[in-house]
């Protein structure tokens, strides 16, 4: 009631702590193919702070104006979208919510209602999935997700692609984006097969120490009072870890990663029984973004170390009856291979 | 905290706060059933928010007309795309009765709504007669201000009084108020000490401090505002007593170590550093209720259940196998189906047209509208009654705990909610209400007792009455029933054998008349013809399963229910 003006969100790189999880982040950030980061922990410990924080924190993107999927150029433009011109526009990396309740039409796009009711006309509305192209789509308490649009989400996330074939409409368009994911374990389960198409996997818990609790309150409050000079406070901070991240996107390429890793990474997975090859492959993309993020050349085991538990937590055969959780079976794992 | 006055006071006090600034506070989470006293309250609530717009919604409203929708009618009518405004859309009030109803998704979406900030502020009105049944905890945890009402008596709770111009005063005081350097200090160590996890209760805090600061007309917070911060906010939400070397006074165990912290152990060194930290937690402590262990231990009352029916929510509007589509309304989440409806206008397009005058667009009325069904079959509930009685027991129980966990683990596919009711002695004991989350089988189930009795009769009702919470919620329940001998023990607690058999059969028929499937599984070294009796009576087959082992278990239930 009293703002009036729109204050930017909780500026990433103020948020004390839960330094995993900005990692993860942050990773993501680097190399979008890294596929994800699913965040599970108790409520109050910043994990919607974060995701929105990053949003803010992504450098913008180049799009063509109008475009409803984002498109980078006048060629990528799917054929269904009329241009009203074919300018470019500097766009904020598009982060969009996908709510609990959202109806399938919503999320994957329908016959557009308004032109068929009132002109009789076939048109495509787009849904959230178009929007969320080249950005990232956010679902907070994910493992309450209706079984459907967990389906839906299932192919699309894995193809990159969104195909849409109901009501006479044929429509494909990207719908390439990092999934962000939070929830908290102890309302649900998340089905393994989504499970599986998140990258890193992050436990979060709120911080046990009183100082780092106070300091949590302390900003969050200062924030709440007064945002924008909060925001002003931070926005030194803010730029240098984008600089760093932009930075980090130019090396990726550049990162070396030799046979030896590749033999690490595969014999983590062999040896924590992970299923399938992905664990393996977003183990090393993860591991090379943070090399590309701590400006190292070459992918070494410490960068392997850092990231093994956010790769592969989430990935563990699950036993039920066993009481570890899959972070301690990650970490031990990782000392009996690496020595 | 045993003087009503003062509970009552604390009651009037919330309610100011509230008023002064919603919007910081998120709202209120008020727990009472229906009475005079909750009358009293939202009448207060009425009056403190005078001049603010106080809107009632409630937790079936569909989802445009919270959020926002197309007005269909309207659309039809002038042909153009008209929105409807969604409640939710502009700042206000709004009045949540049957809050203890809300689902998941639309706890979700308030909660997304309420942490954007835009001035709303919700009040949600809990009836929940069980502990149990609760306003969904991702709601719950976005409302500063928790009040439950059910203890007051109607004698010891005058009309509340809200003066106007002082709420007028404080309104311009607030954005003056100061807050002392050590008191975000303060009350983060107090949610600390009485086990909040949650860091946004310690934000809450502050906000009603300043609040009740400029009501008292102070710009500055002091002591006595923290402690009605402390009072209003963190005390409802104390996982544990803020000094665990104060002993349990009876038997009962105390909170699960893994999530309460001992603080005594971190933080020794603050608490010599800071005397008035104690007698922050000294009037902790006295507000706090006095069961409040028993409760935590009985059944982890503050770590609720409502948030398990996740899936519990009837989509079946939404999935499973199509049927035909069906004249029907837009909203409540029903899809329109466009080509249905289309063609069900066509026939008349020529009528419209010449009455209407309008030959350039397609006439449709809200009858032609056609909407999509699917069938679904809804979510099983497995409720598994175990005996716990005798020397048996506890591998029976051991052996239980690891079928529910396995039935869990498999379970998501099928959606199966799996639910532990264990009798011995001369009671019955829900260990575990219908959940899908292994995490939280996990934890409530890691102690288990045994021996006693075996009140048969007993751990039948309490299942029959889980069945029926399940069924509430959308759930097909089915009750799978583990013993090794006959009921000894009726359901009045005694020791009788021929009336507990008798209150034995009769709760086995009710649950064969309420048509519920079930299953029982004789876990005896020798079959038990008594047994065989009751799953007669029960409806149910009969299983002898000797040496039930939990894998044996699970792949018996399954297959038995598989529906």
């Amino acid at each position: 009631m009293k703002d009036v003006m729109e204050p930017g969100p909780f500026p990433f790189s103020a948020i004390v702590g839960q330094d995993e999880m900005k990692r993860a982040m942050i990773l993501t950030a680097i190399d979008g193919g890294i596929g994800g980061v699913l965040v599970f922990g108790d409520r109050g410990t910043g994990k919607s702070t974060a995701v929105r924080g990053l949003a803010a924190l992504l450098p913008p993107i180049e799009a063509v104006a109008g475009c409803p999927v984002n498109s980078a150029s006048l060629s990528q433009v799917p054929d269904w979208v009329v241009l009203s011109d074919d300018k470019m526009v500097q766009k904020a990396t598009p982060v969009i919510d996908l709510p609990l309740g959202a109806t399938e039409d919503r999320v994957v796009g329908a016959l557009d209602i308004e032109k068929a009711l009132t002109k009789g006309e076939k048109a495509f509305e787009p849904g959230l999935l178009a929007r969320a192209n080249r950005g990232y789509l956010y679902i907070d308490e994910v493992n309450l997700l209706d079984d459907h649009l967990v389906d839906l989400l299932l192919d699309v996330a894995q193809s990159g692609l969104n195909v849409v074939e109901r009501e006479g409409l044929s429509i494909r368009h990207p719908a390439r984006f990092v999934l962000v994911g939070s929830g908290n374990p102890e309302e649900g389960e998340l089905r393994p097969q989504l499970l599986d198409r998140f990258g890193l996997s992050v436990e979060v818990a709120s911080p046990k120490d009183i100082e780092v609790r106070i300091d949590v309150i302390r900003r969050r409050d200062a924030y709440d009072r007064d945002p924008v000079a909060f925001c002003t406070e931070w926005a030194k901070s803010e730029s240098d870890l984008r600089a760093r991240i932009v930075a980090a996107r130019g090396r990726l390429a550049a990162v070396a990663s030799d046979d030896d890793t590749l033999r690490d990474c595969a014999s983590l997975c062999v040896a924590l029984g992970s299923d399938g090859l992905r664990g393996e492959l977003t183990l090393l993309r993860a591991a090379r973004a943070l090399a590309a993020f701590e400006g190292d050349t070459a992918v070494t085991r410490e960068h392997l170390r850092a990231v093994a538990p956010s790769a592969l937590r989430h990935r563990l055969r699950r036993d039920p009856l066993d009481e570890a959780g899959s972070t301690s079976r990650v970490a031990r794992v990782v000392d009996e291979v690496f020595g | 905290m045993s003087d009503p006055t003062a509970r009552w006071q604390g009651v009037n006090l919330g309610i100011a706060c509230l008023a002064l600034d919603p919007a910081a506070m998120g709202g209120m989470w008020l727990r009472a059933r229906v009475g005079p006293v909750r009358d009293r309250v939202e009448n207060s609530l009425k009056l403190a928010f005078q001049g603010l717009s106080l809107r009632r919604i409630t937790p079936s409203m569909p989802d445009d007309a919270l959020f926002g929708g197309i007005d269909l009618a309207a659309t039809l009518d002038r042909g153009t795309l008209v929105r409807s405004m969604g409640v939710l859309s502009q700042p206000g009030i709004l009045l949540l009765p049957m809050a203890e109803r809300v689902e998941a998704g639309l706890a979700a979406r308030l909660a997304t709504t309420l942490d954007a900030r835009r001035g709303l502020a919700v009040i949600a009105m809990d009836e929940g007669a069980e502990p149990g049944e609760r306003a969904p905890a991702a709601l719950t945890d976005r409302l500063a201000i928790h009040l439950d009402l059910s203890d007051h008596a109607l004698g010891d709770a005058p009309e509340l009084s809200i003066d106007l111009d002082a709420l007028a005063e404080a309104r311009a005081l607030l954005p003056l108020v100061r807050l002392p350097a050590e008191a975000i200090a303060e009350i983060t160590e107090v949610a600390a000490r009485l086990g909040i996890h949650s860091l946004r209760a310690p934000l809450q805090a502050l906000a009603v401090a300043r609040a009740s600061a400029a009501l008292s007309g102070s710009d500055i917070v002091e002591e006595a505002d923290i402690l009605t911060a402390i009072e209003l906010v963190l005390v409802p939400r104390a996982t544990q007593m803020p000094e665990t070397s104060e002993a349990p006074q009876d038997d009962t165990p105390p909170p699960e170590p893994e999530n309460t912290p001992d603080p005594t152990e971190t933080d020794i060194d603050d608490l010599t550093a800071l005397p008035p930290m104690e007698i922050l937690l000294e009037a902790a402590r006295a507000m706090l209720p006095p069961d409040l262990l028993a409760k935590l231990a009985a059944g982890k009352a503050v770590r609720a259940t409502s948030a398990n029916g996740s899936g519990a929510k009837r989509t079946g509007n939404r999935r499973g196998r199509p049927l035909p589509p069906r004249a029907g309304r837009m909203g409540d989440g029903a899809r329109v189906d466009l080509v249905a409806t289309l063609r069900a206008a066509a026939p008349w397009q020529t009528i419209r047209r010449n009455l209407s005058g309008d030959a350039s667009k397609v006439h449709v009325r809200m009858s032609d509208i056609r909407v999509r069904r699917f069938k679904e079959t809804s979510d099983r509930a497995i409720i598994f009654v175990v005996d716990a009685s005798g020397s048996a027991a506890m591998a029976r129980l051991a052996e239980a705990k690891g079928a529910v966990e396995l039935l869990l683990a498999e379970a998501y596919s099928r959606r199966d909610h799996v639910a532990l009711v264990s009798f011995r002695g001369d009671r019955s004991d829900i260990l575990l209400p219908p959940t899908r989350s292994l995490v939280q089988t996990k934890r409530r189930l890691a102690s288990l007792a045994g021996g006693g009795g075996t009140p048969l009769a007993a751990g039948l009702r309490a299942a029959l009455e889980l069945a029926a919470l399940a069924k509430a919620k959308g759930m097909t329940p089915s009750i799978a029933l583990l013993t090794d001998g006959r009921a000894n023990v009726d359901l009045e607690g005694n020791a009788n054998r021929s009336q507990a058999a008798e209150d034995a059969t009769l709760m086995a028929r009710i649950i064969r008349a309420q048509g519920y499937p079930g299953l029982v599984i004789d876990t005896g070294q020798r079959p038990t013809r008594s047994l065989d009796t009751l799953a007669r009576d029960m409806g149910a087959p009969y299983l002898a399963l000797p040496r039930a082992d939990s894998r044996n278990l699970s792949r018996a239930v399954d297959a038995a229910l598989a529906s």
